[in-house]
């Protein structure tokens, strides 16, 4: 056991803890921050393993702009924050079958020629990654950049409000079915006849 | 590093990210727990990079682990604006609220 294998637990010990509490914790801006020290305890053990520029990739793309968007996701949606006492049905199913899968998998791992396979001191520089990306894996590298602006493209798409171009709102697609929780239009119009009523008392 | 802490970590967090997929209701945190099962496979594919090319010449399981970081954004990216209009449609983020397309 040398050094790094000791602040890998120490790290490790600590994302494990906080991604326990993502998916445990009551409150979801909780969640999202928890889940925030999660990534960033994952960059850390990239750290360690000597993936340098993973590392700060991992910093900048998750810490930075993924756990904001979730924060954002959650404000949007107005998510029931404290409210979510009824958990789903699935709890126990969900924590057998996590459960299960980690021992079957630990055993695997622990039984398997890996557990007494040593290290390795070296790492691949910013530069042999470089290389890496833009000769061997240049098409993948084009792909996924296409795949990036398919995906900002559909995110604008499908996350624009359906108002005419001309400012004038249209009726929002209702959803038949038996029990329907109320649809955006019946919410807008919620507040608006709160505020004539008012007015209406005031004069 | 011995490569056995870094596969019992993804492993961890593989199986944490399963039980946030199957055990909570709100949409968004669903979305969380499959970040965190992305991330656990990330941290694999940098484990291995060290174990199988242990010269540095070959950068495959870091370029790996970019890879999937992109996939992932703009997995979130869709699955939030999909989220919102779900929202937007059905006043609900929860996930059993929306059984449309179930047979």
């Amino acid at each position: 056991v040398t050094t790094p294998d000791v602040i890998f637990a120490v790290v490790g010990l600590f994302t494990a803890a906080c991604a326990v509490l993502t998916v445990t914790s009551r409150n979801l801006v909780h969640a999202a921050l928890f889940l925030a020290a999660t990534l960033a305890g994952i960059g850390a053990e990239f750290l360690v393993l000597r993936a340098d520029f993973v590392a700060w990739v991992q910093i900048v793309v998750y810490v930075g702009a993924i756990a904001v968007l979730f924060l954002f996701g959650l404000m949007l949606t107005r998510a029931p924050i404290g409210r979510e006492a009824l958990d789903s049905q699935n709890k126990g199913l969900g924590l057998a079958v996590s459960v299960a899968l980690f021992i079957v998998l630990t055993w695997l791992m622990l039984t398997s020629s890996l557990a007494d396979e040593v290290a390795f001191e070296s790492a691949p520089g910013i530069v042999t990654i470089g290389l890496a990306v833009f000769s061997t894996w240049v098409f993948p590298f084009e792909a996924v950049g296409m795949l990036l602006l398919g995906a900002l493209i559909g995110t604008v798409l499908l996350s624009r409000r359906e108002d005419g171009e001309s400012g004038t709102p249209q009726m929002p697609t209702h959803i038949e079915s038996s029990d329907t929780p109320p649809a955006e239009l019946e919410r807008r119009e919620g507040p608006a006849r709160e505020l004539e009523t008012t007015a209406g008392g005031d004069a | 590093v011995s490569p056995i802490g870094p596969l019992l970590l993804s492993t961890f967090l593989f199986c944490t990210g399963i039980y946030g997929v199957m055990a909570r209701r709100n949409s968004v945190l669903v979305l969380m727990s499959v970040e965190l099962m992305l991330n656990a496979v990330n941290i694999n594919l940098v484990a291995f990079q060290g174990l199988l090319f242990p010269t540095d010449v070959d950068a495959t399981g870091h370029v790996f682990a970019l890879f999937v970081i992109t996939v992932a954004a703009a997995e979130v990216g869709v699955g939030l604006a999909i989220v919102l209009n779900m929202f937007r449609n059905r006043a609900s983020v929860n996930v059993d609220d929306v059984d449309l397309m179930r047979w």
